[in-house]
């Protein structure tokens, strides 16, 4: 397969092409059909036929009513919901978006300042147990997931609040958890929509 | 970090093949290709109206290649302003601003994407696929034409190179290197990475924004979800070296990169062709050894940037100290890929030109910040699609001007010497960057109301000094709290894309060809041999002090005192 350049000595150099400004405009026009339109229609009619669920956008369905996308992290305030992320986006996909905020930002510890008084207070542990995840904003602001012990700091209070026994809510987090691809690709966490439809699969929230 | 060697490992083990069959592509005698590819070609030169016989200089080359790009420049332009009228609009979207709509195609047409905009909610179906999409499958492979032009004037065996009718050193075909490159590389590989991307989630439909019943009603009432044809847009935007995302939050994004094999694909796939490339130059030249040197110091500056990067993001934010449990930097990172793969992804996104992110490097740690800077001021650790490898072979002229004069002889690269005329073009190709970036940074500064800045204090002037240099470098990246969709930076980062792109393309061009105008000296025991390690280490040497004398200033007042400041 090796592909050395040939001399070029033998064969008598043709004219020069024209490439005045019509020629380039046709050229344009056809490369721009060719790369923005059929290359495109292509990938997706092929990608639709082959994976029609994901091609939408992965949605759920529960009861004939769309609930949400697997991608797609959602905003949970009931407590007898797992929680997610704190968003820069407030969980609006039309607006993704991280904070922004730098290191050494003051905006950045007020607001992680508060977040962490208001879990801490919540769960009655030191803030300094508290999940990183749960105090750092996502860098889309519509994560779906956190991590298995951002999960797990929840579980008393979503099992209290829905009148469940605590084992039964771990167990369902245990169970909800996605280790690394194996073993190598990716970080444990937890899908918090599919978690809590699970979790209203045992029965509907203590709260109305 | 077992993900990081994984990474790497993956990137070399395509990149073989890629590289050989990309040298087959690229071949001037007829190949077994040309039976599978050849008639869907020739209808495309009969559309274009071309003769794909002839053959053009360095100054046709290059207006042939400016004259492409204005045109589409103009096309897509139009594309932007008009799209609130064009058809494939579900959601409504209308025209931009003429500051941005220029912005965004000075930033496409240069293989850059940088973005003042959000794609999801300013772009309509059409803008993408035929502004956007098609910019993103033209413009790399017109970097990889000028690449494979370059190469086979410059590092062609003598008298390879024939003359066109006028009697100028020919150096291709342009049409013919483009409309190759796109056909049989560019394409097919996105088509399979795109359909990759697809089983993985990121979704490839025509229909609108999909609304749906949130299960906690008491926080929203509704969410939409903007989708659309995503999949063949993000294979080519990582692919080609672009980086511009269909969403505003690019591939932190879960529709654009929904799980860790996706972003595995996506990391590879920042890497994959610039590596592939260096194979490529090895097998079109014969340059075998030279081409390995210049891949083993392009590792080495891949690993010494990437390294500190993962390392600076393993770190915990110096904000969250004492209020949370200890752990890596999460700001602006998704829980699914974790410190670790977003930091590299950071590294390597501006190490290759491509600007993508996974991740929000305006709140990386300042010393993952300065990774990401540094790998924009070099731009050739493998570097952008072609021009990554166009930057680093006029290092290695310098490295050869300087070698030659260090033991004495006169000036060579290869047995033919590097006169006035290529230094000149050298310095003005290599100064421009720190000139334009630095001047443009100075001014923002300065004149207040500029520069729009949302963080304070050190990392407010990094924020400026990477817009720009992102612009100079055609990355595209940002630390996007900048507020940076005003006609100041509009217009200002438009002027150094667009110099950051053409210069060192056309600039090479010229170099080459008046390079392969000379006779070749014989060698002999005196020689400068650019092959040898010795020679590795004085192009490595030369590209870090290049670099760091251009930019440490700006470095220790931007993320070095940014970081000295965080120190409890």
């Amino acid at each position: 397969m090796t592909a050395k350049l040939q001399a070029h000595r033998h064969t008598p150099p043709a004219e020069l092409p024209a490439t005045g400004w019509l020629s380039s405009m046709r050229a344009a026009l056809v490369l721009i059909l060719l790369c923005g339109g059929l290359y495109p229609l292509t990938g997706v009619w092929s990608a639709a036929g082959l994976f029609p669920h994901q091609a939408t956008g992965s949605l759920i369905e529960r009861d004939g009513v769309l609930v949400g996308s697997v991608l797609v992290g959602q905003s949970f305030v009931d407590p007898g919901y797992f929680r997610g992320r704190p968003s820069a986006a407030g969980y609006d996909p039309f607006r993704v978006a991280g904070s922004n905020l730098s290191p050494g930002n003051p905006q950045l510890r007020a607001r992680a300042e508060t977040t962490a008084h208001a879990l801490a207070a919540e769960y009655a542990v030191d803030p300094t147990r508290i999940p990183v995840d749960l105090i750092a904003a996502s860098g889309s602001g519509i994560d779906p997931h956190i991590s298995p012990e951002a999960a797990r700091i929840q579980v008393a209070r979503v099992a209290e609040v829905r009148g469940l026994p605590q084992a039964q809510v771990a167990a369902l987090v245990t169970a909800q958890v996605e280790p690394p691809l194996l073993g190598v690709l990716g970080q444990p966490r937890v899908n918090v929509l599919r978690l809590n439809l699970a979790l209203d699969a045992l029965g509907p929230s203590g709260t109305p | 970090m077992n993900e990081v060697f994984l990474v790497y490992a993956v990137v070399l083990l395509l990149a073989w093949p890629l590289g050989r069959y990309l040298a087959l592509v690229h071949a001037s005698t007829p190949t077994r290709l040309d039976r599978v590819f050849g008639s869907l070609e020739h209808a495309v030169y009969r559309a274009m109206g071309i003769d794909p016989a002839a053959r053009m200089g360095w100054a046709a080359y290059g207006k042939a290649l400016l004259e492409l790009h204005l045109v589409i420049a103009l096309i897509a332009f139009a594309i932007l302003m008009l799209q609130g009228w064009l058809p494939l609009n579900p959601d409504g979207i209308p025209g931009m601003d003429w500051d941005l709509a220029l912005h965004t195609t000075a930033a496409f047409i240069t293989n850059t994407n940088q973005q003042h905009y959000a794609g999801q909610a300013q772009l309509s179906y059409f803008a993408q696929l035929f502004a956007v999409v098609a910019m993103q499958v033209i413009t790399p492979a017109a970097g990889i034409a000028a690449l494979v032009a370059i190469l086979r004037t410059l590092l062609g065996p003598e008298g390879a190179q024939s003359r066109t009718a006028s009697g100028d050193v020919a150096v291709g075909h342009f049409y013919v290197d483009l409309v190759r490159t796109i056909v049989r590389l560019l394409l097919p590989l996105a088509f399979v990475t795109a359909l990759l991307l697809a089983w993985q989630g990121v979704p490839s439909t025509f229909e609108g924004a999909r609304v749906i019943q949130p299960l906690d009603e008491s926080a929203v009432a509704e969410q939409r979800i903007p989708v659309g044809p995503v999949a063949p847009m993000v294979a080519i935007k990582q692919l080609g070296t672009n980086g511009g995302g269909w969403y505003g939050a690019n591939s932190a994004v879960p529709m654009e990169n929904p799980t860790p094999v996706s972003n595995l694909v996506e990391t590879v796939a920042i890497l994959l062709i610039p590596v592939a490339l260096l194979v490529t130059a090895a097998y079109l030249t014969g340059q075998r050894r030279l081409a390995l040197s210049i891949f083993a110091v392009m590792l080495v500056l891949s690993a010494s940037l990437s390294g500190p990067a993962i390392w600076s993001e393993n770190q915990p934010n110096a904000a969250f100290a004492g209020i949370a449990a200890e752990g890596p930097n999460l700001e602006g990172k998704e829980v699914r890929f974790g410190a670790t793969a977003t930091a590299l992804w950071g590294s390597l996104t501006t190490q290759t030109s491509n600007g993508s992110v996974s991740g929000m490097l305006d709140s990386f740690n300042p010393l993952g910040g300065l990774a990401a800077l540094m790998g924009m001021f070099i731009n050739a650790t493998f570097g952008g699609v072609g021009i990554g490898l166009i930057n680093y072979l006029l290092f290695l002229l310098l490295a050869a001007f300087l070698g030659s004069l260090m033991v004495g002889r006169s000036p060579e690269f290869l047995g033919r010497s590097i006169e006035a005329k290529e230094m000149k073009l050298i310095s003005i190709a290599l100064l421009l960057q720190p000139l334009l970036i630095l001047s443009l940074t100075a001014v923002a500064v300065t004149v207040p109301g500029l520069a729009q800045t949302s963080n304070p204090g050190f990392h407010g002037l990094s924020q400026i000094l990477y817009e720009y240099s992102s612009a100079y470098a055609n990355n595209g990246s940002g630390l996007e709290g900048l507020g940076d969709d005003t006609p100041w930076w509009n217009l200002s980062c438009a002027l150094a894309l667009i110099l950051g792109r053409f210069i060192p393309i056309l600039a090479p061009l010229a170099i080459a060809a008046a390079m392969a105008g000379k006779r070749v000296a014989p060698t002999t025991s005196g020689s400068l041999n650019v092959a040898t390690p010795s020679f590795a280490v004085l192009t490595l040497g030369v590209i870090l002090m290049f670099a760091l004398l251009s930019f440490f200033p700006a470095l220790a007042l931007g993320p070095v005192a940014e970081q000295l400041g965080l120190a409890p």
